[in-house]
């Protein structure tokens, strides 16, 4: 086993003063110059052409500086993937609370005020909010121009439908695997809407200087992605745009994309020199943000008497809501991850992105993986009673191991799927029956690679001080992962030279080299990538810089902390800061002058898929776990007591261990909620809960005690072996929570959240059919 | 233009006197006019307690309370805790246990622990969750701040 210094620590955050003190400045912080504020006038229907936008007297309200509709703006449509959106309605309106104008004032209540004042008029059209419907072919179209939509060609969207997306896998044979099997489970799901709810909404800022320059200030979690959208939607040179991070007062893919950043910025080209900048509030934040996207899942299981899953078809069909530019990429992840983590030979898939009138569907923790593995996971409890099989058993019998292929034929080279699922289900005393009528264990295993496109790609810039400390330079954002300080513990560790000494900051396009995006739980295994090679470039110049100094063979040089010496003689030796000080010679001739390590990565192991079977290599790394839970449900409310609950998941080095941990518990609380409580409520299109009364999240009331496991089984390709654990730990809390109901009382959840509402309900049609 | 009231108050130890409009909030107030932005907007109607600060000792939502109603009052935000270029024991407690990530709802938090504290130096799980309900905290570091109020506890 390598030693390590400065990775496997528990270094404490790099900003961990700034963020206790109150000093850590998110993006309303930062005092910025000349404001004004913006307000926006939003879809009061679900779906229907705008006749008319008057706001002549919102204009005419003192204190307001520029008043903007659709018409006025840049034509271009924006989006990631597809490119089917605008950030106002031009001519039609999709979704209930859709931005239509928006107004910039001297202050927030009067451009509230010039809002309330426009009028709109609307032709209602017939609007439509499920799936299924939305898929027949007599419902109302949505976009009625998806066919002639720029798409990145790995998605398939079918023109003159309400399909944006159509991702298949096919593998093995499954008729074949069927008639193999001795038992086929068949069985529907559905998985609701659920909300990022960060506690920090949705803010951007914009300033149009005279020369020209725009500068963005956002809440976004990948600030280049944003510069290039902009740049694309605005006909704008990429030099001429600026994107500005801050802390992030949580992402958990709310924030991922570009979404809000448009609305200021034909204001604040309206303003030149104000800096125009948009705060949304909690109920703005819950109906105009991206909601994770409902699923109905249908799915068919056959297995053999011995346990071997023989075949498994899969339809999922996805609630993407009124756009889809983002939203098609999460139905084509869970298409192609659609075995889960098992080995399943025969496999059928059709995974369906369907627009309908409800709010924007779009990136949430887990990436599909919670909506889509929640079958599975349910459908390995059903086939283990059946067997009479214990459920880990079952899972271990099929689990993907070294050398196993995933739905679409990657192979795996390295999994400890067996190891986080005993680990898990040990924490919970596996196998022990408790004496309580009413308990029950469960566990659900995971597997998740990032979803990203094959050639994202990640940057870095190390530089050495003149005294010999550290400059890193990256452009993923802070949002709570410690991102800032794992990449100072990987760059530390590639050069030898304490995590202490080195200094970071958040992103800014024009300071900080390029990054995709921060998402996918990529920034570990990619962004680490790119610091390695830059800390290993500057190394290379340190060493060269070294032989010069002290005379010998650059293989004979090392560096240690403040010191490059000779590795045969550690007396023969030259302080760091007089190599990295604008060396010269003794004569006083200048050799090199300062250094400055670069690197860059790209990942070479993925690759696009077979538009017919999806079959090809999409994931980056591939990232196991489990989560297994103990619990004790009141018969007659049907309210749910976790009593043990554990996650574990294989990070492959754990960076520090410290944050790898709270990451592994806050995601399971995130499980938790979504598990009991979490359920966005529509009605024609319109959130009902758009608030923290009506739409709860865990609390530290509700917050039982946790065991949170980081393994550590190294990836064969990450730096150091580290690979991502950011979005994991979620997904298999809440099959685990419905399998320990099913054990508990003998009743299927074939949806969540778990309320008591529904868990009573179930109880009650048991006790009928019985 | 509505007629401003003059309070006199003291933040964080310091006396100050100034005009706010009766409508203000003391979340408005805090961050804009006193210009102590660590304290925090998350829901503006008392869901959340990202905007928590100390009014005479009592934590309080500062987005629920009038500016004017500091009046004659002690207020303490985040930015009160440190003393002497010293963190407060909460502060130093929540980054020894890890006990926040992404950091919005920490200042609130640490308010509320430090405010639980005072009253209750040796605070039980219950104790923990009562007064600290009111504080969302979406990371989910629950744990790590229960365990970080317990190092506190005497």
């Amino acid at each position: 086993m390598p030693t390590f210094t400065n990775i496997g620590k528990a270094f404490p955050r790099i900003e961990a003063e700034e963020k206790v003190t109150g000093s850590a400045e998110y993006i309303e912080d930062r005092c910025m110059g000349p404001m004004l504020y913006a307000k926006i006038k939003k879809s009061a229907i679900p779906h229907g052409r705008i006749k008319r936008i008057d706001t002549s007297r919102a204009e005419a309200l003192p204190g307001v500086r520029a008043v903007v509709t659709g018409k006025d703006c840049a034509k271009n449509r924006v989006g990631l993937y597809l490119v089917d959106r605008t950030f106002f309605a031009v001519d039609k309106v999709r979704f209930f609370g859709e931005p239509l104008a928006a107004v910039a004032a001297t202050s927030v209540e009067i451009a509230q005020k010039a809002v309330d004042l426009i009028e709109v008029e609307y032709e209602e059209l017939p609007a439509v909010f499920n799936p299924l419907e939305a898929m027949k072919p007599e419902a109302p179209l949505i976009h009625e121009d998806l066919g002639d939509y720029e798409v990145v060609p790995i998605f398939y969207p079918v023109a003159g439908t309400n399909i944006s997306n159509h991702s298949k896998i096919r593998k093995g044979d499954v008729d074949k695997g069927f008639a193999e099997a001795d038992v086929i489970i068949e069985r529907d799901y559905y998985i609701p809407q659920m909300q990022h709810v960060t506690i920090e909404t949705h803010k951007a800022a914009a300033l149009w200087g005279f020369d020209g320059k725009l500068t963005v200030w956002s809440t976004a979690q990948s600030p280049f992605t944003v510069r290039q959208l902009l740049g694309k939607c605005l006909d704008m040179p990429l030099h001429k745009i600026r994107v500005v991070s801050s802390y992030i007062g949580g992402g958990f893919g709310g924030k991922a994309g570009a979404t809000m950043e448009g609305l200021v910025i034909p204001l604040a080209q309206r303003c030149p020199g104000y800096i125009v900048r948009i705060v949304f509030t909690r109920e703005e934040d819950l109906q105009c943000t991206f909601t994770r996207q409902a699923m109905y899942a249908h799915l068919k299981t056959g297995v053999r008497k011995d346990g071997r899953i023989t075949a498994l078809e899969y339809k999922m069909i996805w609630d993407g809501g009124a756009y889809t530019e983002y939203g098609v990429n999460i139905t084509r992840a869970a298409a192609y991850s659609s075995a889960a983590a098992y080995d399943i030979p025969n496999l059928k898939t059709d995974s369906y992105c369907v627009y309908t009138n409800n709010p924007v569907g779009g990136p949430v923790r887990g990436f599909g993986m919670c909506e889509m593995q929640w079958g599975i996971e349910r459908q390995m409890d059903e086939i283990a009673r059946k067997l009479d099989m214990d459920p880990l058993e079952l899972r271990l019998l099929n689990g993907l191991k070294e050398g196993s292929t995933t739905a679409t034929g990657q192979r795996i080279e390295d999994s400890s799927f067996m190891n986080c699922l005993r680990t898990a289900a040990e924490a919970v005393e596996w196998g022990k029956r408790d004496t309580g009528k009413y308990r029950g264990k469960g566990l659900a295993g995971l597997v998740k690679a990032p979803a990203q496109p094959s050639n994202a790609s990640s940057s870095a810039i190390v530089r050495i001080n003149e005294d010999g400390t550290v400059h890193l330079s990256v452009s993923a954002t802070e949002m709570g992962q410690g991102m800032l300080t794992a990449m100072c513990q990987i760059a530390a560790e590639a050069l030898n030279i304490p995590a202490e000494k080195f200094s970071t900051r958040v992103p800014d396009t024009d300071y900080t080299p390029y990054e995709w995006q921060t998402v996918g739980s990529r920034t570990t295994y990619a962004c680490g990538h790119a610091v390695t090679a830059a800390a290993k470039d500057a190394l290379r110049q340190i060493k060269e810089l070294g032989t010069i100094a002290l005379g010998v063979p650059v293989e004979e040089v090392e560096l240690e902390d403040d010191t490059v010496f000779w590795t045969k003689d550690r007396e023969k030796q030259v302080p760091l800061a007089v190599l990295a000080n604008s060396y010269m010679k003794p004569t006083g001739e200048g050799i090199h002058g300062p250094i400055i390590g670069r690197g860059s990565f790209i990942p070479s192991n993925m690759t696009n898929l077979d538009p017919e079977t999806g079959q090809g290599n999409p994931g980056m790394f591939w990232t196991f776990g489990a989560s297994a839970v103990e619990l004790e449900v009141d018969p007659e409310t049907g309210e749910i007591t976790i009593l043990q609950l554990a996650t574990a998941l294989d990070a492959g080095k754990a960076i520090n261990p410290q944050q790898c941990k709270i990451q592994v518990h806050g995601g399971t609380v995130m499980g938790l909620g979504t598990a009991l409580y979490e359920e966005v409520q529509l009605k024609d299109g319109r959130i009902l809960n758009p608030n923290f009364t009506d739409y709860k999240i865990p609390t530290i009331e509700n917050t039982p005690y946790m065991k949170g496991f980081v393994l550590e089984t190294p990836d064969k390709g990450g730096p150091y072996g580290a690979r991502g654990i950011g979005e994991q730990p979620m997904i298999a809390v809440g099959p685990a929570i419905a399998n320990a109901l099913a054990d508990a009382l003998g009743i299927e959840m074939n949806t969540f959240p778990m309320t008591p509402e529904r868990v009573l309900k179930a109880i009650q049609e048991k006790e009928k059919n019985s | 233009m509505t007629e401003k009231l003059t309070i006199s108050f003291t933040v964080n130890g310091m006396e100050e006197k100034r005009e706010v409009p009766p409508h203000q909030t003391l979340l408005k107030f805090i961050r804009e006019e006193l210009k102590l932005t660590g304290t925090k907007e998350g829901c503006e109607v008392g869901e959340c307690g990202a905007c928590m600060v100390l009014l005479d000792n009592i934590p309080v939502n500062s987005c629920l309370v009038l500016a004017a109603e500091l009046d004659g009052k002690e207020l303490v935000t985040i930015e009160g805790l440190a003393k002497n270029g010293e963190l407060d024991r909460v502060q130093k407690a929540f980054i020894d246990h890890a006990a926040f990530q992404c950091g919005y709802c920490t200042p609130g938090m640490i308010i509320s622990a430090r405010a639980l504290l005072e009253r209750n130096p040796n605070p039980t799980d219950e104790d923990i969750s009562a007064a600290l309900s009111g504080n969302l905290c979406r990371c989910g570091a629950y744990q790590e701040i229960r365990q970080a109020i317990k190092a506190c506890s005497k």
